[in-house]
């Protein structure tokens, strides 16, 4: 249908739905009043029964397991799309010829500090992801980005060691399969998929929590990989077609 | 007075969402929507803050800092066909 | 106006639908597409907030006082990060698009021929 009937349309469709949504609002509690048993419920039982004084990585990675696996896998389908539309082999080899570097001096080192910095505290969010706010996701982004700072500050060619696909490719499995795998443990030794199995140790320390951290850590592999495989596609498909240097020392 | 649920500090984190949200969807060139995009992005932050949700409000201060921005430029800087700044040959290499 | 936070939700919805059905440019697309994905964080939020309560972490709290909803925390906290990842695909379903027709006009592309 041409432009302008879809533009007749759209007016009453949203007006429809604005309707239907007002109609669904009318039904809610209250701001702030909140009615439902899980939120009381997990708010008391989560820091006794698994260690960890962050009740929502308690949630995401144990009471709510299966949601996070599923959006686990919802980011490894969306890079292996990204690949697959984007990747070209013979891109990968040209892309060693760009030596390009910021002329402005403050900036390249403004930029190189940020890049120790933002890596430090992604892993730190990654880390104490169970303990105070952060957790896998937050510092995996994080780590990506201060990686990919590598790119904007330096060259492409100070990037590439990073980018390497046969590395991160695996390694991306390893996180989002790992997730799978620590389930499929538990499943095996008799227990619900995903049952935390492990040790639950100190309230409070690095060292509680059990399954909980180490699905946090294969989170944060997967998208900290993920990341920089969905960034690397993006800048090498505009890196490169354009006209590369001959002469790249 | 049923304003006294909605504290002054989250009415403003509210207005200023709920203000942002059409100006990034006016804005039609896609390299300044993505800045708009950003700012909205730190404006949904300061919302979450004020909602006691700390956890979701790292996600998106990361996503949209380092995410969006990312993707967003690389896809117009392609479309554009050529990125600023490459038309000079500048090998600095010592 | 103790339903105000909700109606901030739908407003946010709308807008980011109608952009996405007037738009001329498929990265302005992409783009709304993700104020419309907000409004769900928006509304998932304000649904789990309770009144006087902190953010549900615990250190150096007592456990059980009054805080927000994990639940919905959980939920928004995954979807942010995994929405880039959608976004990055349907921004390289465009620049598919752009290679093969020559244009990122949504109208443009559907009447290429052949």
């Amino acid at each position: 249908m041409s432009r302008r009937i879809r533009m007749l349309v759209l007016g009453p469709a949203l007006a429809g739905f604005g309707a239907l949504f007002a109609w669904a609002i009318a039904g809610l509690p209250a701001f702030g009043d909140y009615r439902g048993p899980y939120g009381f419920v997990l708010n008391r039982v989560v820091v006794p029964m698994r260690h960890t004084t962050n009740v929502v990585m308690g949630t995401t990675f144990d009471v709510r397991g299966v949601d996070t696996m599923g959006e686990e896998f919802i980011l490894y389908a969306a890079v292996v799309g990204v690949t697959l539309l984007l990747r070209d082999e013979t891109r990968s080899r040209q892309a060693e010829r760009r030596t390009r570097r910021l002329p402005n001096e403050t900036v390249r080192l403004v930029g190189v500090v940020m890049v120790g910095a933002g890596l430090l505290v992604g892993l730190w969010l990654m880390a104490f992801g169970y303990i105070t706010p952060g957790g896998g996701f937050q510092g995996g982004v994080l780590a990506a980005g201060a990686i990919l700072l590598l790119y904007v500050v330096g060259s492409h060619r100070d990037f590439r060691p990073f980018r390497n696909e046969h590395f991160l490719d695996p390694l991306e499995g390893v996180g989002a399969g790992g997730y799978a795998i620590v389930g499929l443990a538990a499943l095996l030794s008799g227990t619900a998929f995903l049952t935390n199995l492990f040790g639950l140790g100190r309230t409070g320390t690095l060292l509680s929590s059990g399954s909980i951290a180490i699905l946090n850590w294969a989170s944060a592999i997967a998208v900290t990989c993920a990341m920089l495989l969905l960034f690397a596609e993006f800048l090498e498909t505009y890196v490169v077609p354009l006209e590369p240097e001959d002469a790249g020392s | 007075m049923v304003l006294a649920t909605l504290a002054p500090l989250q009415a403003v984190a509210f207005g200023l969402v709920a203000l942002g949200a059409p100006l990034v969807v006016l804005t039609r060139d896609p390299l300044r929507q993505a800045l708009v995009n950003g700012i909205y992005g730190v404006s949904l932050v300061c919302l979450f803050v004020v909602l006691q949700a700390p956890d979701p409000a790292l996600s998106m201060l990361v996503v949209s800092g380092v995410g969006y921005p990312l993707v967003i430029l690389a896809a117009i800087a392609r479309v554009r066909g050529k990125e600023p700044g490459e038309e000079k040959k500048e090998d600095d290499e010592p | 106006m103790s339903y105000l936070p909700y109606a901030v939700a739908a407003w946010i919805c709308l807008v980011g639908i109608a952009g996405i059905a007037t738009s001329k440019n498929l990265i302005h697309l992409a783009v709304c597409l993700t104020i419309t994905q907000s409004s769900s964080y928006v509304l998932l939020l304000s649904v789990g907030y309770v009144k006087h309560g902190k953010a549900p972490i615990f250190v150096g709290r007592k456990v059980g006082s009054t805080a927000a909803d994990p639940v919905v925390q959980a939920l928004t906290l995954t979807d942010v990060v995994v929405s880039v990842a959608v976004i990055a695909l349907i921004l390289a379903l465009a620049l598919d698009a752009h290679r093969l027709s020559g244009t990122v006009d949504p109208d443009g592309i559907a009447d290429m021929s052949g």
